[in-house]
């Protein structure tokens, strides 16, 4: 049979055929979906410096910027950009947004994950994603036309458009993102350290406080962290529920203006390239630095405990 | 017979104690949504009717309907994903069935989580730095789309790689098995497996753009503009800068019509998301694996 050995059957093993090109064409077009991420986290940073790069060179002085309370950018003589008062203000209502929140989100996230069954469970989840579904500008509204007048009877104060008002709201925004991310690092921690906990005699509750709760603080910090961040960022609710006047506070029942809610509001009026316009640009660039931190800080930390 | 100690009594106690604290507590944090929507139905349900959803704005926004910035929503949102979902499913398939588990991979992860992070005023600037000024397509739908879409991309990167690797590595293997290329067997085994969790996601991400207001305030919607849009060149109006300026801007509104816009924003929003949620169950429900 030795024809058959000599007869190499005639298959082409190069198999760049039509298949194969199409292949590789879609490899570089998935790959340049990919690298889309970076180019645009690029893209923004180069861009809103270019916009920005004007005040940065001439205008900007480093303590007039950090360290002067006076926003008063279309003053004719002398214009002051100092954005003290709008981070006071930021600060502020983030603050007491995080009061509301991480109680809240941490307990609900522990009733979620560790208390409720079956289909209590189910609905409470739903409305928390619900929850986390409601647009920024409808907060806004909830906080200008229910919240205001409420904190008016309530408090008996002039304005309900405060650090009061805005915190509050802040917080109901932030909790639902806060409350599934808690409840995904409750979930991560083993089952097997519960059946331990529960083998020893601990009751449910001593299970999730001794040692759920120990072993999945990383990701809880996390979670925090990130809703430190979405406070830090949000526009339209803080806009309209702040009372927007530049202002240190000194109680809870003051109006401030933070930092998005000045972009906001003042973008539309400035002129293309003026020092103002420029200013408003390098509030964007400080905002995304800082927000950039919080997340990488929360993503390292997060990304910490999925390790061990 | 088992006779409990006073210290199980009282850890018994203790756990009744927490377990109410904390049922109180998820039940004040999801309450405000079933305040907020019934308010909105109250105070709002009496403007909606078909002639406010059809007809233009009058009288400087203080009378008539909505119609202008409900289909400069539409054109917003559906532009907006036109870019987002491609370019989404795109990274999304990369992460999922080309990338390896390196530093370039985890420099992308580190970008999608950032670019979801960067507030939506920032994503403002970039769009008006970027679309309005550099690539001069002006305030228009096109620059306002462009900008929702880089910023709603995560959702759909992250939706879209959960759905694609819930598909067992086996499927792929069998495929590849069969002399199939990397592309035939994303095309014909892993979309079609995971197509479902996909589409829950885009829903999930046009939920999202509905509702975003500062991306599209300087980069294409209009304040009061009551015409349709003919182009994506042309500036629109939107439903949800609407509600912040008939909440805000516009003196003499009647107190029950910004109830009605944000009441007709939040039904499009939580519609969205519901059928997002259902479709998901339904997923669960079918899973053959």
């Amino acid at each position: 049979m030795s024809s058959v050995a000599g007869k190499t059957p005639n298959i082409d093993f190069d198999r760049r055929n039509l298949d194969w090109y199409i292949d590789k064409l879609v490899q570089f077009l998935v790959f340049i979906g990919g690298i889309s991420a970076i180019v645009f986290v690029i893209g923004i940073f180069i861009f809103i410096t270019i916009e920005g790069f004007g005040f940065l060179l001439e205008g900007f002085s480093f303590k007039e910027f950090f360290l002067s309370p006076y926003w008063e950018p279309s003053d004719e003589d002398a214009p002051e950009f100092g954005i003290l008062a709008l981070v006071a203000g930021t600060a502020s209502v983030t603050g007491l947004a995080m009061l509301v929140a991480i109680p809240f989100s941490l307990g609900a996230a522990i009733y979620v994950g560790e208390f409720a069954t079956g289909k209590t469970r189910e609905y409470l989840k739903i409305l928390v994603e619900l929850l986390a579904a409601i647009p920024s500008v409808v907060w806004g509204f909830i906080g200008l036309s229910i919240m205001n007048p409420l904190i008016i009877d309530l408090f008996d104060v002039p304005v309900g458009l405060n650090v009061l008002n805005a915190g509050v709201i802040l917080g109901l925004m932030a909790a639902p993102i806060m409350t599934s991310i808690a409840e995904d690092a409750l979930k991560a921690v083993p089952d097997r350290y519960r059946e331990a906990a529960e083998a020893l005699g601990a009751t449910r509750w001593q299970v999730i406080f001794k040692t759920v709760i120990p072993a999945a603080k990383n990701g809880l910090l996390g979670a925090v962290l990130l809703g430190v961040g979405r406070g830090f960022g949000e526009t339209m609710a803080v806009l309209m529920a702040t009372g927007h006047a530049v202002n240190i506070p000194g109680s809870v029942f003051d109006s401030v203006r933070a930092l998005t809610a000045t972009i906001a509001a003042e973008l539309g009026e400035t002129a293309v390239g003026s020092e103002h316009y420029q200013a408003l640009f390098t509030i964007g660039i400080f905002l995304f630095l800082i927000t950039f931190v919080i997340n990488l800080t929360a993503d390292l930390i997060v990304r910490g405990i999925r390790k061990q | 017979m088992f006779i409990e100690s006073a210290l199980n009594v009282k850890n018994q106690k203790v756990q009744g104690l927490f377990k109410a604290l904390f049922m109180m507590m998820t039940i004040l944090l999801v309450l405000p949504v079933l305040i907020i929507l019934g308010t909105l139905i109250y105070k709002g349900g009496s403007v909606i009717s078909l002639d406010f959803l059809f007809s233009d704005p009058t009288n400087g926004m203080t009378a008539g309907g909505i119609f202008p910035a409900l289909v400069g929503t539409v054109w917003l949102v559906a532009l907006a994903l036109m870019i987002s979902v491609p370019l989404g499913v795109a990274a999304a398939i990369y992460l999922s069935e080309y990338a390896g588990d390196n530093w370039f991979t985890r420099f992308i992860n580190l970008a999608i989580i950032n670019l979801a992070g960067v507030p939506s005023i920032v994503h403002a600037l970039f769009g008006v730095g970027a679309f309005v000024i550099f690539f001069g397509f002006g305030t228009s739908i096109l620059a306002a789309s462009l900008t929702l879409a880089i910023m709603t991309l995560p959702i759909v990167i992250v939706a879209t790689r959960e759905s694609l690797q819930a598909v067992p590595m086996a499927f792929r293997e069998a495929c590849w098995n069969m002399g199939a290329t990397r592309w035939q067997t994303i095309r014909r085994i892993v979309l079609p497996n995971s197509i479902s969790g996909i589409l829950t996601g885009v829903i999930l991400e046009v939920s999202r753009t509905t509702g975003e207001t500062a991306p599209i305030m300087f980069t294409g919607a209009a304040f009061f503009l009551p015409f349709l849009p003919q182009g994506v060149f042309d500036q629109t109006m939107a439903m949800s800068l609407h509600l912040f300026v008939v909440s805000t801007q516009v003196p003499g509104v009647p107190e029950a019509l910004p109830y009605g816009v944000a009441l007709v924003l939040i039904a499009m929003v939580l519609i969205m998301n519901s059928i997002s949620i259902a479709f998901r169950m339904y997923l669960r429900g079918q899973k053959k694996w």
